[in-house]
């Protein structure tokens, strides 16, 4: 296979200007030109579905299908959602995009709002990327000054959009695309039961899409490049399998944790986890093993040391035992590393960001971190592990307990480290004793 | 007397024209407001929300739904440091970092230090994961942040 050359990071690993000049000097808008002056929003529509794209925030639901959920000839307005709340853990691609080349998620940004004839597009920043929002505003400025953005957009008759930026205010939830909604429309956050969904009835119950910062960059490119460029890259679907849509297109993946590189590579979709950590992570460092991986954020639950060789595309993760590809944000946790710390963190965390609209979800997700915390003392009880996985099985949108998937993600982690790696948690409880003391100020929930 | 000045009020009303409903401008207000007076007091609420045609319960019930706002008995110092502790800053240290900053300002996550120039929190994940283990200097990644460069960075943060 001929080497992989960068799409989504080209500009940005040879640390390319910001401007929109230098962005157009690269080639920057051409797309857009392309789209407007020989496209119809229709035919945008048909090369994204034709492309097989699938969204990048976590779903991986197909895109051009998304779009073609709105109602046929309304009378507007449409909105456009962009989903840059980024708030999964480990993951920073979004951040990353978005402060170090702006113009391209821009230009993804107006193509998909031509595509689906929105004339408004708010973009939904996490109110801990101040620097990428300024980036974003920059070239939004830039944008406007250039007739990119506004009134009849490159000479175009009839095609206007504004984009503004809409802060958010430290809350996961608000990464769940209704709860955007609701964040947006200046409520709580709380997750609407579905349907209508979004394109029916979504922000300011007007049709509305809503799509990641990621899906909306590859859309620039597939129009640049076309759809059976796009398709060239990935993993095929499985032809015995009607229903899989496929893995195509590169994809951003972060490494953390303990890798001795941690940062943000762009592959095809597909690459194995062990490829991540050995080559393009510099290997597990200190010189130690793997103990777990993470695949795709906290709430796609754990991989053990044996399956690193589990590619990263959209169905290898759920082939072992994980709620999915996620974020594809990689977290590698050493062979020196106490499993129990980790479960504990991550139960605080959804503990901590369940909005507490749905009983099973503000419920289970602390009684699984009070459980936790109490093996973390050194008071776990045997049966504790199964009453664990019993919560976790029983909370989400798949069991049909809860109205979004957080509690599906909250449960995720808890299941797969207690399936994966039973004898850990039941030799802790064993010993009864603490491993690790706890910093005073850490310990709080 | 109105808590809010006349700047203020014109950078709300300014956010206005970009939605179909004035409520949508109640996450952009109580972020001025509290960008300038430190915390966002019971006044203030009542006035953002008869700018924006909203009972003071409705502002009230978004602004506490995020752990983000503070009322006027928890006022934000000049700075607001958070300490990462999502699991990526965690496995590189995190949770030693917070220790070492609640210790040298003696005072727990969530407090402002005598001198009212630092506000510690603990952070979940702030997408700085590459950096870890990192902080957000009011609403800005930094990292990596090592337990010994603690206290630098807080001589730093002191002389803004």
């Amino acid at each position: 296979m001929a080497e992989f050359e960068p799409v989504l990071l080209r500009r940005i690993l040879r640390k390319a200007s910001v401007s929109l000049d230098a962005y157009r000097a690269d080639g920057g808008y051409r797309a857009l030109q392309k789209a407007v002056g020989e496209m119809t929003p229709e035919q945008v529509v048909d090369v994204v579905k034709a492309s097989g794209l699938r969204g990048r925030g976590g779903a991986g639901f197909p895109t051009g299908l998304k779009w073609t959920f709105l109602p046929k000839g309304h009378p507007g307005p449409i909105y456009m959602c962009i989903n840059a709340d980024e708030s999964e853990p480990c993951t920073f691609n979004n951040r990353i995009l978005m402060e170090e080349d702006p113009h391209q998620v821009l230009e993804g940004i107006i193509l998909s709002s031509y595509a689906v004839k929105a004339t408004v597009a708010y973009l939904y920043i996490r109110y801990e990327y101040g620097p990428a929002a300024r980036a974003m505003q920059q070239a939004i400025d830039e944008a406007y000054h250039a007739g990119l953005l506004g009134k009849n957009i490159l000479g175009k008759h009839d095609f206007h959009l504004d984009v503004y930026i809409h802060r958010g205010a430290g809350a996961y939830i608000c990464g769940e695309e209704t709860g955007l909604i609701e964040s947006l429309e200046g409520k709580r956050a709380w997750p609407r039961i579905k349907p209508p969904f979004p394109a029916v009835e979504g922000a300011f119950r007007k049709p509305t899409i809503v799509n990641n910062i990621e899906t909306v960059a590859c859309v620039t490119h597939i129009v640049d490049r076309g759809a059976d460029w796009f398709k060239s890259i990935g993993v095929p679907a499985d032809p015995n399998n009607p229903r899989d849509p496929g893995s195509y297109g590169p994809k951003l993946y972060c490494l953390s944790g303990h890798v001795n590189k941690p940062g943000v590579v762009e592959l095809p979709l597909g690459v194995t986890v062990r490829e991540l950590i050995d080559k393009h992570g510099g290997g597990v460092w200190k010189g130690r093993s793997v103990k777990a991986v993470i695949p795709g954020g906290l709430s796609m639950g754990f991989l053990t040391a044996d399956e690193l060789d589990t590619p990263l595309d959209f169905a290898g993760p759920g082939r072992v035992g994980c709620l999915g590809l996620g974020t594809a944000a990689v977290t590698v946790i050493d062979d020196q590393t106490n499993l129990v710390d980790v479960l504990y963190n991550i139960c605080r965390f959804f503990e901590h960001e369940s909005c507490g609209q749905c009983t099973p979800c503000r419920e289970g997700t602390g009684w699984m971190l009070k459980i936790v915390d109490r093996i973390r003392r050194g008071l776990g009880r045997k049966e504790d592990l199964d009453i664990l996985v019993e919560v976790g099985d029983r909370i989400g949108i798949m069991p049909g307990t809860t109205i979004c998937g957080l509690a599906d993600g909250a449960g995720w982690p808890v299941k797969t480290a207690i399936r994966k790696f039973r004898s850990e948690f039941e030799s802790y409880i064993r010993r009864g004793t603490k491993a690790v003391s706890l910093p005073l100020a850490a310990a709080g929930h | 007397m109105s808590v809010l000045t006349p700047e203020i009020r014109r950078r709300i009303e300014a956010y206005i024209p970009r939605y179909p409903n004035k409520q949508a401008v109640t996450l952009p207000a109580l972020h001025i407001v509290q960008d300038e007076l430190r915390c966002v007091p019971m006044p203030a609420i009542r006035e953002i929300a008869e700018m924006l045609d909203l009972s003071p319960a409705e502002v009230y019930d978004t602004m506490t739904f995020y752990g983000f706002f503070r009322d006027e008995n928890n006022k934000l110092g000049k700075t607001r440091l958070w300490v990462c502790r999502g699991l990526a800053c965690q496995l590189r240290g995190g949770d030693d970092v917070l220790q070492r900053v609640c210790e040298r300002l003696n005072v727990r996550p969530g407090q402002t230090s005598a001198d009212g120039h630092i506000t510690v929190e603990f952070a979940e994940c702030i997408g700085v994961c590459e950096r870890a283990p990192a902080v957000l200097i009011d609403d800005a990644g930094r990292g990596p942040v090592e337990p010994e460069q603690v206290d630098d960075l807080i001589d730093e943060l002191r002389r803004r």
